[in-house]
């Protein structure tokens, strides 16, 4: 359960940054290869956010897809899952994104 | 809050005046005369971008420095609780300590017994009780390092938290990610687990001996490693009865003659050891 962690960590960002405004929705970006499971987050940051000016915000969970390269026919494709395949069939893949794990932005009222 | 003057609520007061809004009301005050609508602020947005791993990323890239200076080959092992990360450790500290020197940085939610037996084996090696975290971050490692004082030339081993899921997001500044698997978890299991067993530079699979006992298909295991990761290693062992044990033995000299050196500057192994 890192995800507690990491919950009480984004609390601390975000109120640090709206310095006393109210925050009503925060977006965080979990890339298909971060090892965070959304529902998790969700969960823990409303535990992490209560008494604090983020106690109301929505947290809003991006998936970005991944694009990988293929080492079989060279092309480079989107991919959701881990579990990833290029459209030719092969699985000899260069992951060139999908490591995302961050804040993107906020909103404050 | 009121856009205009940042009062806070529809029933509030101004002064001696009480009132309430509803809706969008235009009127004046008796302070100072001044005409404003009292509006529902508007939302900012406002862009972070802030990469919420930077601080680990931070700190596991001044342990790889002080690592490479120091010539340190530094492991990270990752399992499940019960695949034989310490029974292996053992073995390899008795087997190798003549000629090479160890350290141990043990993660268990409690107690200190693993670093004990380690140490029994002829390590220097410190616990880290982690209470209900789930994994080891690279601060933490940091600290265990600095108190631990590993020489250099040494092989360190982080033992980390008995757990498949959490370890896979923590990069520690380790030179490889070592997964232990053993065969009575299943083949299946890398893909139940696909994170950790993308991340592996050396899968070892452990208590081969209990082949004959229990259903597991090596071949089948190898395939489901393959959908994830291309590049790791994978070697069968035994840690109780030495099956394949040398083929590990081999990858760790391996590696260790890579990084187990102090990087460009510092003292060579040969001047240290003729001081």
């Amino acid at each position: 359960m890192h995800e507690l962690g990491l919950a009480v960590e984004i609390v601390e960002i975000v109120t640090r940054r709206a310095a006393g405004a109210r925050i009503r929705r925060v977006v965080v970006e979990v890339g298909v290869l971060t090892a965070v499971l959304p529902d998790a987050l969700s969960f823990c940051f409303s535990l992490a956010s209560d008494g604090t000016e983020a106690a109301e915000a929505a947290l809003e969970i991006l998936r970005p897809s991944a694009r990988v390269r293929c080492h079989a026919c060279g092309a480079d494709s989107e991919q959701t899952s881990v579990f990833a395949c290029c459209p030719c069939g092969a699985t000899d893949l260069e992951w060139l994104s999908g490591s995302e794990f961050k804040i993107s932005a906020m909103e404050v009222i | 809050m009121c856009a205009s003057c940042g009062c806070s609520e529809i029933v509030h007061s101004h002064g001696d005046l009480e009132h309430s809004h509803a809706g969008t009301l235009e009127h004046s005050h008796e302070h100072g005369g001044a005409v404003h609508t009292h509006e529902p602020a508007a939302a900012r947005e406002l862009r972070l971008e802030h990469d919420l791993l930077e601080s680990n990323r931070l700190a596991a890239a001044q342990n790889r420095g002080l690592f490479e200076a120091r010539g340190i080959l530094c492991l990270n092992f990752v399992s499940s609780p019960g695949s034989g990360k310490t029974t292996l450790l053992e073995r390899t500290i008795r087997d190798l300590g003549q000629h090479l020197t160890f350290a141990v940085i043990q993660g268990d939610q409690a107690t200190a017994r693993d670093a004990e037996r380690v140490r029994r084996a002829g390590a220097r090696a410190i616990q880290l009780n982690t209470g209900t975290i789930c994994h080891l971050d690279a601060a933490m490692v940091a600290r265990a390092v600095s108190e631990l004082d590993v020489a250099s030339g040494s092989i360190l081993a982080i033992e980390n938290v008995g757990n498949l899921v959490c370890p896979a997001l923590f990069d520690l500044g380790e030179h490889a990610r070592v997964v232990v698997a053993s065969v009575p978890e299943g083949s299946d299991k890398p893909v139940k687990y696909p994170y950790i067993f993308r991340s592996a530079d050396l899968v070892l699979v452990n208590k081969m001996d209990l082949g004959p006992y229990v259903d597991f298909e090596l071949e089948a295991f190898t395939g489901y490693v393959r959908s994830l990761n291309r590049k790791a290693t994978l070697l069968p062992v035994s840690a109780t009865s030495g099956q394949g044990i040398d083929d590990w033995y081999r990858w760790l000299h391996e590696h260790w003659r890579q990084h187990g050196v102090p990087s460009a500057g510092g003292p060579t192994r040969t001047e240290s050891a003729s001081r």
